[in-house]
Formats: C-alpha cells, structure tokens, sequence
C-alpha cells in the first residue's frame, strides 16, 4: 500500500497513518454524514501535519466509520480511523504543551498524573498534621469559618491561584500552538455560536452530523447515546461544581460570609448536585470506555483516559464526602484530602485529558468557519 | 425439514427478505460465504438506493416520478427489460427507503452530499456496510439465524424443486423455501473469459470476491431460464494499482475528461470529452478492455488533475512528459508525439467543466469533443487504468412473484431470486446509479412476502400492499 502515502508530508508514524487512511477516506466520503471530521477532510486533498492535528482533535473516538468502513481489517487497506485519530490526538496534545519540556508527561501521563496527586496528597496530609495541633485537627468545628481554623483561607485559596496563573498561561500557549499549526482562522461570531453549540450539545457524538443520528457505537456496532449523555453528566456536573466554587468566592469576598455554608444555600446546592452528577458521569464514562469495542481502542492511550476520569470522580467524590461529614471529628483529615485531590488535579490540568476540551473547541471552532455561514 | 426459509446471501436483498419471512412467522436462516466481517456481497460498497417519489422526502428531494423514472430506464437499458417487472420496481422504490429506515437504516438527510443525486437517490448514512449492520441487528433481534463462511457450491434440485444446497464442505442445508440473493459471478474471471476471451483474465474486480456465480452456474444447469448474455457486464476503468477485488468506490479515476488517454503503445483511442463524466465512466471498463494488455494511461497536468476528486492512489507525477512517460513504462518519444499532437489540435481558451463546453481539438483522430486544453503545466501526471468490473448481467429469469423461472416458463415450486442474480431481468444492460439496490430490495421483500405466502403464513401487512395503479 505505499502507493496510497508517497508525498510524505508527515513528522510521527501516528501523523503518516492519518496521511494515509485519509487519503482513502477522501476517496470514498461513504462517512461524510457521521461528524464533522470528514466534512473537513473534504475541503482538503493532501494532509499536513497541521491538518491531522486538526483533524484527529475533531474526532469522538465513537468508532461509527469503522463499523461502516469497506475498506477496514481485513481488507488490505486496513483503514481504522478512530485507533488512528486517536494516536494522532494524543501526540497533538505533546506536540502543543507549554512548556516544552512538560510535553513528555503525556508520554506516560497516566504513571506521571497518578504520581503527582499521590505525591501533592502526602505532602499536603503530611504538612497539615505537622503544622496543625491535632486537638485543632481532629476537633469538631461547627459554624462559619470552620474550615479556615484548620488552615487559614489565604493559603487555602492562594495555593490554587498560583497554580490557576500557570495553567492559565499554559493553556494560552497551547491554544496559540494549536492555532499555528493548523492554520486555523477566526470564523467571526457566528461560527463560535456554532462551536459553542456543538460543545454544549456534543453534536458530533450524536451519530450525524445533526447530533440527531440515534448516536454513536459503543461495546459494538450498535448504537447509543449513552457515552454523550455521561459526557453531559460530567461536564455539567464540573460546570455547577465550578459555579459553586465561584458563589462560594463571591459569598467570602463580597457578602464577607465565611464557608461552610448551610446546606440550602446556593454554593452547596451547587456543589452537591454538580458533584453528584459528576460522580455519575465520570463512572458512567469509566465504564463506557471499559465496554467500549476493542478494535476502535487505542490502547497506549487508554492510560490518560482512566486516569483523568479517575481523578475527576475523586475530586466530586471527596467533595461530597467532606460535606458528610464536615461536622465530625474527622472534618479535618477529609479536608486534607479534598485539599490534595483538588490541588494536584489543577496542578496536572494542562498535562492531563482535560486539554481534550480545549483543542476540541479549537478544532470546532475551525470547522465552524470552514463551513462557513451555510450551517 | 425444520426450516422454512433459506436465505443464501447476506447482502441487501438477502436481509431485504429475510426480515419479511421472519415478520411473517417464518424461520430464517441467512447464509453468506464471507466471514462475518466481509458480508453481504457488494452491498458493503455501495451507498445509495434510487426511489420514486411525488414529493420531497426526508431522504430525498423535489420529486422524481414514476414516468422519469420509467423513461431513465428505457433510455439506458435501450429498452432491454421486462416493462412488468420493471414497472413493479419502480412502484415498490417509493415505499423502500421508509420501510429500510423502520428496520433501523439511517440515510443522509436530503440536501446533502458529494454526488448531485439528491432528487433520485437517497444516500445510506456510512454507506451500504452500515445499511447491512443495521438489517442484520434488526434480522438477529426477530430471530433470523445466521452463517458465515457458507458457501454454496450446488444446489440440488429436483424438477424445479430444490431439496438440497451444498456447502463446500459438503454439508447440505435444506429448508420449505429457498431465496437466492447470491449475486453475480463477476468474481469470477475464467467464467467471464467465455464471453470476453482472455482479455477478462487482466479485468480487476471492483467488489467481492465471492460472487463466483456457483449458484447461479448450478441453477442455470439444472433448468432455470436464463436472462442476459454471458459478455454482458458493468465495467469501469479505474486504476491500475487497485486490489484484485474488493477495491470499491475508492479506486476508481474521475480525471478522464480533463487530459488524455493513451493506449500501452502512447496512442489516444476514445474521444476523452464525449459527456460529462457520470454518464461515461461506465463506458470505459470496455473501451481499455479492448486495449493492448487491457491497459491505458489517463495523462494530465497540474490545471487538469485539480479538477476532479482525489483518488486513492497517490498520482505518478514527473515534471516532463518524457520523464512521466519513463514512470509509467511508456515510451518517451511516442508519448511526446501524442501529447504535441493534441495540444497542437487544442483550441485556445479556458476550458468550462460545469458544462458540456465544446472547447474540442480538431484535426485529430479521435477528436477531443469537450473540455480540451493544453496538456502543458508542469507537474504531469499519469494514472494506470484497467477495467474494473462492477457487477454482470446475465442471471435467471423470474416473475413478478420473484419466483425463479424454468426452461418451460413454469415457476420453481420453492426456488426465488433477488439482487444481482435476476438484476438482468430488469436492468439488461446499462446502467442507473442505484437501481441495483432498488431491485435488491424490492425483490428480496417480495421474495420474502411470497415466501411466506405459500407457507401459509401470511400475517404480513407491510409488504402485500397493492402496487400503484
């Protein structure tokens, strides 16, 4: 099959292999319908490497042109796209870290991402229990201020800050090198009212490219919806938990009203419902990609995978744990734990899965102005 | 004998069939000599059914009625077909895409699309392998049983009565009724060369290489009527690099009409302009066919090889003629000739492919009669052409109960066919884009109903509606 390939325009074998199935796909187009990844393949005819980082961050991984694919195992043009957008996605995400150097978390991001919060969890658990008079610690503390008797609010807040600053510039920059390398442009508002929609609604895992095909495969060929409602769950969910933490923030600096809050007021309400369901979402999306078909897996990345969805459903799950029992004696080692969880999940962000969201929404926005204003 | 209804075949009118008997109560069992991954024959290559309509569909757009419909198919077949079968498709095309689409298969909405078909056709979402995954969930989920690997070798019939059908490994499966839906023998290149003489041993097969005709060779020679002639088939050119088979829709080449074609010795042989290209593309297969070696050579330039869509092999490219002439084993001088020559007989000015632009060489033999320009910006490009074969015509005679036909015009008491191997009866000759998954499912529904019928076990409501006066 080296006729399919023979201008190489490629840099990695993942980037080649994309060259190449894409070169069959585009002349075929039987998939056109599915998402919005061949609908760009058409508008081009050789594929840079900047188009199959494009192309591959558009991609759900659903397996849907697969299962439809005439040209898959066994037939000798062996064409897999989902296992090839895949590989290709999860090189883009090194390709395009901030800074260079931290490019090679993602070469072993889930032993790196689950060390880190194994190493931010002790160190803050051993910090606290040195610092912190273990009257103060094990004690019961009920009313406002509870938590801040523990540790002061300043650092409790301040830690994540610094961290947000970092992971702010790290995401610029990795936007930015997106942006380089795949030549995309700014569509004007219309066309980001249009990404904004597919990410809200994740229309391309719908099974068309109207969100409306009776979704996507999962364990085989047959269709479900339930990956993108489990999506729904845990974006939604992190959403509500992200409004909660900014109510809470509004509530300290602006009404002057120090946590824990009682349990109906809107930053608890917040809290507790987005973390349920993002502890749902995140075990539904566990076991979705668990059940998922093996030959549209691709497994050397599975690893970062499991391990954001697994950090994520600490943070929800540990969340919820310390506000059961926020009035105990064991507030403050839960405390402690939340604190670690949360810290090193912000700590990993731009070296974990979470950066799928960002070049996914780059890539829509893309596609939205490529499509232009007929959508 | 147990079962009630062997389907052989797993493709559209296999499914098409199956489905009906088992909404009617019939056991089913569907056969395929492919692995499970390779199914359904050509339907996992194609991608659109043509259907009649009055009014704009969800599937399809404006209206396409049964007098355009029924003048399209006179027009390519030259009148060669059975007007009362023909006339019972196309009434049965209208209801099929929402009969498909109860039964789970998605189409494109209308309005969409790389082919301007819209109005005629209705286009499966994923193309004809999804179509079959969904038919086959649906079959699976009513009960239908399925085989894999089964491939039939003969059937063994008795006076119009089959009571036996082999598979290669001897075992005879056996069933009240069996439907045919086992494809043409385009697969099959030393049948082929009785028609075609060895030119057909260099033909590449553009779709499974299972359609070997057993079953249609067995039928044939215990008495079933026989419809189409042998030389008769469907064939492209597409390039030269494509698989022995199952090469599909990718391998085919749509730059013909925006450069040259040349012959194995650098000679031009067919007028490369004569129409737009879907309405010449089918005419191509035969005439590199009768080619040298079956081979040619489509030439172009950088201007002309933008013009059409990608193929999936990497064009041969050279920034001279002579140098390209090297690549593709031609020779250099004799292709120089060619080119100057019709770049010499070229007109000026730009070339319009929206329309039949009458921009043509003169003084050459063949003329270039529509879309000449110079073959002159570098880098040149050649494709290797060979005739691709798509589907073949000949197959056995039916009725308009899909039942098989014998040499005595009396029915088969159990035999029915669908698909490709009574496609010919209908079809027999040229070509309408989609028409052969139209006959597929309309006769596999019908051989379905049928079935059923005469099994007592008529509790199907969907099919037995009374066609369009």
């Amino acid at each position: 099959m080296n006729d399919i390939n023979l201008i190489n325009l490629a840099e990695s074998d993942a980037d080649r292999e994309v060259a190449r199935i894409m070169q069959i796909c585009n002349a075929c187009r039987y998939c056109e319908g599915f998402c919005a990844v061949f609908p760009a393949m058409e508008r081009r005819r050789l594929f840079t490497t900047g188009d199959t980082a494009y192309l591959s961050n558009l991609c759900h991984n659903c397996g849907a042109c697969y299962h439809a694919c005439q040209y898959a195992p066994p037939h000798e043009f062996a064409v897999n796209a989902p296992v090839a957008l895949a590989l290709r996605r999860a090189e883009s995400y090194e390709q395009f870290a901030w800074p260079r150097p931290m490019a090679r978390v993602f070469q072993a991001n889930a032993m790196v991402v689950s060390l880190i919060t194994t190493v931010v969890l002790i160190v803050i658990l051993g910090v606290m229990l040195a610092l912190i008079n273990p009257a103060l610690f094990w004690g019961v503390h009920l009313g406002e201020g509870a938590f801040y008797r523990i540790m002061p609010h300043t650092i409790m807040a301040g830690i994540p800050m610094a961290i947000s600053g970092f992971v702010i510039i790290a995401f610029i920059q990795g936007w930015r090198r997106y942006w380089r390398a795949t030549g995309a442009r700014w569509g004007g508002w219309n066309a980001f009212t249009d990404a904004v929609s597919a990410t809200m609604s994740l229309r391309y895992l719908g099974g068309d490219n109207n969100g409306k095909g009776g979704g996507c495969p999962g364990e085989t060929d047959r269709l479900s919806n339930r990956r993108r409602h489990y999506h729904h769950l845990t974006f939604y969910g992190f959403m509500l938990c992200f409004a909660s933490t900014s109510t809470g923030t509004i509530y300290h600096y602006l009404l002057g009203r120090e946590a824990p809050y009682g349990y109906f007021e809107l930053p608890v309400v917040l809290g507790t419902v987005g973390g349920i369901i993002l502890c749902l979402g995140t075990a539904g999306l566990w076991r979705e990609k668990r059940r998922m078909d093996p030959v549209v897996k691709a497994f050397s990345t599975l690893g970062m995978d499991y391990v954001f969805i697994g950090l994520l459903f600490w943070v929800s799950a540990t969340g919820l744990l310390l506000l059961a029992v926020r009035e105990t004696g064991l507030m403050g080692l839960t405390l402690a734990i939340h604190l670690g969880v949360v810290y090193a999940f912000f700590l990993v962000l731009p070296y974990s899965k979470f950066v799928h969201g960002l070049y996914r929404f780059a890539a829509l926005l893309q596609s939205a102005e490529e499509t232009g204003p007929s959508r | 004998m147990g079962l009630d209804v062997l389907v052989i075949g797993a493709g559209n009118a296999g499914l098409c069939a199956a489905i009906t008997a088992v909404e009617a109560g019939c056991s089913v069992l569907v056969i395929d000599a492919a692995q499970k991954d390779m199914r359904g024959g050509n339907t996992r290559h194609t991608r659109n059914l043509r259907a009649m309509h009055d009014a704009p569909t969800d599937v399809l757009t404006d209206a396409y009625s049964f007098e355009e419909y029924f003048d399209d198919l006179m027009r390519v077949t030259k009148g060669l077909t059975n007007r009362e079968l023909a006339r019972l498709t196309l009434e049965k095309s209208a209801e099929l895409t929402a009969w498909l689409g109860e039964r789970g298969v998605r189409f494109q909405p209308a309005l969409s699309g790389t082919l301007n078909l819209g109005r005629t056709n209705a286009f499966f979402l994923g193309g004809g392998r999804a179509l079959l995954n969904s038919l086959c969930h649906h079959a699976e989920d009513l009960g239908v049983a399925f085989r894999y690997e089964a491939e039939v070798t003969e059937l063994k019939m008795d006076d119009g009565f089959c009571h036996g059908v082999v598979l290669t490994d001897g075992e005879v499966l056996s069933a009240k009724r069996v439907i045919i839906t086992a494809g043409g023998f385009e697969a099959n290149l030393e049948w082929l060369a009785e028609g075609w003489g060895d030119a057909a041993r260099n033909f590449l097969v553009r779709g499974t290489p299972h359609n070997r005709g057993a079953v249609l060779k067995s039928l044939l020679d215990q008495g079933a009527r026989k419809v189409g002639e042998l030389d008769q088939c469907h064939a492209v050119a597409i390039d030269a690099r494509a698989p022995l088979t199952d090469g599909g829709i990718a391998s085919r080449i749509d730059g013909v009409p925006f450069g040259l074609v040349i012959n194995r010795n650098a000679e031009r042989f067919y007028d490369e302009g004569e129409d737009f290209w879907p309405k010449r593309y089918a005419i191509w297969g035969r005439l590199v066919a009768g080619q040298p070696d079956q081979v040619a050579y489509a030439i172009l330039d950088a201007e002309g090889v933008s013009r059409f869509m990608p193929s999936v092999f990497t064009p041969i490219s050279a920034d001279t003629i002579e140098d390209l002439a090297d690549k593709l084993g031609l020779d250099a001088a004799a292709t120089r000739r060619t080119v100057d020559a019709f770049n010499a007989a070229c007109p000026d000015g730009p070339i319009d492919q929206s329309i039949l632009d009458g921009q043509s060489t003169s003084g050459l033999t063949p003329e270039k009669t529509n879309w000449a320009a110079r073959i002159e910006t570098p880098p040149f490009t050649g494709y290797p052409l060979r005739p691709g074969i798509t589907f073949t015509y000949m197959g056995v005679e039916v009725n308009d109960r899909a039942e098989i036909l014998m040499e005595d015009g009396r029915p088969s008491r159990n035999l029915y066919a669908a698909g490709e191997v009574m496609a010919g009866n209908v079809l027999g000759q040229g070509y309408l884009a989609g028409i052969g998954m139209t006959i597929g499912g309309v006769f596999g529904r019908i051989a379905g109903a049928e079935a059923a019928l005469r099994l007592n076990r008529p509790n199907n409501s969907t099919v037995t509606t009374k066609a369009r006066a």
